[in-house]
């Protein structure tokens, strides 16, 4: 393989999505050269498909508003396992980051005074939870993920980055010192195989919700840089803490924006309750994700749900009238006709907790440097490598992310790393060496696949997997139902590194790359799994029977899972803020 | 079912063929894109773009029974309106590079050629800038493309002139960057589409507007940019 390929550049990226592209965009502006490498074209990466907003304090539905307050939710909504670091600089710097947005000519929806448009969303509160619900979330319409992804794409078309697109990063290149020296990627349309050499890699590679059957995200989300991370031997943190969201369309996994209910509409059981009463008394059906959806499933499991087999509830917003709906939730009606054949004028949408987002993933500060921890507990920097968006866990999600709060984390942290980045190539950076056989690593899996001869087949693999995820690590999880599900995923990582690639073909061969992901949503899942099963409490979105409280004394931190020895440590949870007082944990109620 | 679905494999094949499968959809009327993933499942080696599968990426736009549209939104009775086998083909026009993955580089190209970002050299404020709803309100029918070519594809103006013919899509979003009061290059916008070929080869014949699985309307949208020029000629 000494004949491979190799490219070099200052800086690579890895995931066209929100959080690569606002990377890629700081980088471009500066004059390094960057490129970008994206499985998909960039407009088809699953940021696309964010719904109801951008949560950030722009004062503009209440003159008053405060990022402070922004910050106190999202600390509650952790869980308190979210850097309050981390989570203070993305409601501060937030402003600027979305008002740049709409410099660049995001369309977002407005008010009478020419401002943009902010609806309610859940966990949302004024004055520290003292003033009611709050309504924070930037909005286009419900289609602000298209309208961001595509203004951000549209930028970087005018700042000429230099986009790889359908290529696919298969694995980490890591040298000696254990510094990321850059990645091997495949061109999906001619096969070929190139190095990726530079100085800075950084991943923005997304989510894993295809590790369970039933998600609401896009075909490609399958993990692919916490896969490379864990092969690479890094850890990833709290990767147990999965959210489900409260209304993804039964059936089909579709999502129904959280903005259905910020703009008035309900859920409703079997006999027409509005059941969320009962449960967040102040908040309703604006409660944290976690909370709604643990409802949601009680009212299913004692026999309130709807449908001929009591298998999900209803969302109602026919009451809002087909003006409101038409002109701040067109998409969710169109997806709604589609996938669940009901017309939200006319009738409810059955609706029930999805898999939606990964809150755990690559540890990093907020320069997007991605972490590991050393033998006496200390951070260490993975020199060369950076990770932002989904795939990192910087952290501001903890234990349960907030609606609206994706989007700006991807803008935030991609924009941070670009600036970081920025400055530290502009201050000298080398390229580092690789030797011939951290290459051949880094190739490992394209050789197997190219020699295979016999083996089973990559779509039977990965739909043992994915059952099997659903069934053991759902909303409502328990000791034992884990542990056997650890061991199936270990069963089923011994046959993922055992299938066969039939076709050899070099030219738009999507069989090679479906292979390549399945072993990266074996990584995640089993992560998720070890990790899961060692968090011996219930915090926000991890929720287990035997273990039904929140344990401070022990829990009130982040899981670390080290992939090869299968070990799950701790880490202190950052709660030294810079500009306020650390919020300290209190009972969570909504 | 029976479906019948375009292959070729560059590698292996001479010329392009038409493959036939019997899937088990278990009665269901499920959607083209769900055909296909069971397609694969029997034959791997099939080919085709996808992503989101709800209709907003864009990825599976294809010829389905001979219309344009998202195979991720499309139920099998709508494509073949309830009577006879499914069949599948790629996007017309645009070179194949493998079964129904076309190479779109053309399509891109045309998109952009009309600087599809904002151009605006006044000092931005410290905040947003300020829209009144009604001039957002403009841009709706706009901003919602989604880059799936189905359009453009279905265009007979774009087949003869791939080159110079922007195209539904593009000139879509051309409209949407010259109507944003945000945007201050209006003028340079228009002048650059003002040509024999870029714009004017539009004949109106609204294919585009038949298949936008988006339900916009491009031809309305060019009828506005060439007003525009008229009004500027005159």
């Amino acid at each position: 393989m000494a004949s491979i390929n190799t490219l070099t550049f200052d800086a690579v990226i890895v995931g066209g999505g929100g959080a690569g592209m606002r990377a890629s965009l700081q980088l471009a502006q500066s004059g390094q050269k960057t490129a970008l490498i994206s499985k998909v074209f960039p407009t088809r990466s699953h940021t696309v498909s964010a719904q109801g907003g951008i949560t950030c304090a722009i004062a503009s539905a209440d003159p008053n508003d405060d990022w402070r307050w922004h910050m106190y939710d999202t600390v509650k909504g952790s869980d308190y396992i979210g850097d309050q670091d981390a989570i203070e600089y993305m409601c501060s710097v937030g402003p600027q980051a979305v008002f740049e947005l709409d410099h660049m000519g995001l369309p977002f929806s407005r008010t009478e005074a020419g401002r943009i448009y902010q609806r309610p969303f859940g966990g949302q509160s004024k004055n520290y939870g003292e003033g009611g619900q709050a309504a924070r979330t930037c909005a286009a319409a419900d289609r602000t993920g298209h309208a961001l992804l595509h203004t951000l794409y549209q930028a970087n078309l005018a700042a000429n980055t230099c986009f790889y697109n359908e290529w696919y990063a298969a694995d980490l290149v890591m040298n000696q010192d254990g510094v990321c020296t850059g990645v091997i990627a495949i061109s999906i349309e001619t096969g070929e195989v190139v190095y990726f050499k530079s100085k800075a890699t950084v991943f923005a590679t997304g989510g894993a919700g295809r590790i369970y059957s039933s998600t609401t995200n896009a075909l490609i989300n399958t993990g692919d840089g916490v896969g490379m991370a864990l092969r690479a031997g890094l850890p990833v943190q709290d990767i147990e803490m999965w959210q489900f969201h409260p209304t993804g369309i039964a059936g089909a996994g579709v999502l129904v924006t959280e903005g259905c209910r910020g703009e008035g509409g309900y859920l409703i059981n079997k006999d027409g309750e509005r059941f969320m009463e009962r449960y967040a008394p102040n908040a309703k059906d604006l409660a944290g994700r976690d909370v709604v959806a643990r409802s949601m499933m009680q009212e299913i499991l004692d026999g309130r749900g709807c449908g001929p087999d009591g298998d999900h509830v209803l969302l109602k917003l026919d009451h809002l009238g087909e003006e409101v709906l038409n002109k701040r939730l067109p998409g969710i009606c169109e997806l709604s006709k589609t996938f669940a054949a009901a017309d939200p004028v006319k009738e409810p949408i059955p609706v029930v907790p999805t898999c939606h987002y990964m809150m755990g993933g690559l540890p990093t500060n907020i320069n997007g440097q991605v972490l590991t921890i050393d033998a006496n507990g200390n951070d260490r920097i993975v020199q060369g490598l950076f990770a932002v968006g989904e795939v990192a866990c910087v952290s501001v999600h903890g234990a349960n992310r907030l609606g609206g709060n994706s989007l700006l984390d991807l803008v935030v942290f991609g924009r941070a790393a670009g600036m970081f980045l920025e400055k530290a190539l502009k201050e000298g950076v080398e390229h580092r060496d690789t030797s011939e056989s951290d290459l051949e690593r880094a190739l490992f899996r394209l050789n197997r696949l190219e020699n295979s001869k016999t083996g089973e087949d990559v779509a039977t693999v990965r739909k043992d997997l994915q059952r099997n995820m659903q069934n053991a690590f759902g909303v409502f999880r328990k000791g034992e139902l884990m542990q056997e599900g650890v061991r199936k995923v270990a069963e089923i990582r011994e046959r993922a590194a055992k299938t066969v690639l039939s076709d050899k073909s070099r030219a738009f061969n999507t069989a090679r790359i479906e292979a390549l992901e399945l072993d990266n949503l074996v990584e995640v899942a089993e992560a998720t799994a070890i990790a899961a099963e060692a968090r011996k409490e219930s915090r926000g979105a991890h929720s287990r029977y035997d273990f039904p409280d929140r344990d401070d004394e022990n829990w009130l931190a982040h899981s670390v899972y080290f992939p090869k020895e299968k070990r799950v440590s701790k880490r202190q949870v950052n709660f030294a803020p810079k500009q306020v007082p650390a919020f300290q944990p209190k009972v969570r109620t909504y | 079912m029976k479906v019948s679905i375009y292959r070729y494999n560059p590698e292996t094949d001479k010329e392009p063929y038409m493959k036939e499968y019997d899937i088990d959809t278990g009665g269901r009327d499920i959607m083209v894109l769900d055909v296909l993933n069971l397609v694969k499942e029997q034959d791997p080696t099939m080919a085709y773009r996808r992503s989101c599968r709800e209709g907003v990426c864009g990825s599976d736009g294809m010829s389905m029974n001979g219309k344009n549209g998202l195979a991720c939104i499309t139920p099998i009775s709508m494509a073949t309106g309830g009577k006879g086998k499914l069949i599948l083909r790629p996007l017309p026009g645009l070179p194949v590079i493998r079964d129904l993955v076309v190479d779109m580089s053309m399509f891109y190209r045309q998109y952009e050629k009309i600087k599809p970002y904002l151009i605006n050299n006044t000092p931005a404020p410290a905040m947003e800038r300020l829209q009144s709803p009604e001039d957002r309100d403009k841009l709706d029918g706009l901003y919602e493309c989604i880059l799936c070519a189905c359009c453009s594809t279905a265009c007979p103006s774009f087949w003869w002139n791939p080159d110079k013919f922007i195209g539904p899509s593009g000139l879509l979003q051309a409209y949407r960057f010259i109507i944003d009061s945000r945007d201050t290059a209006t003028e340079e916008r228009l002048a650059a589409l003002d040509d024999p070929f870029s714009l004017f080869r539009c004949r109106g014949i609204m294919n585009c507007v038949n298949v936008c699985p988006k339900g916009l309307n491009p031809t309305k949208a060019i009828g506005h940019i060439r007003n525009m020029l008229l009004q500027q000629g005159t």
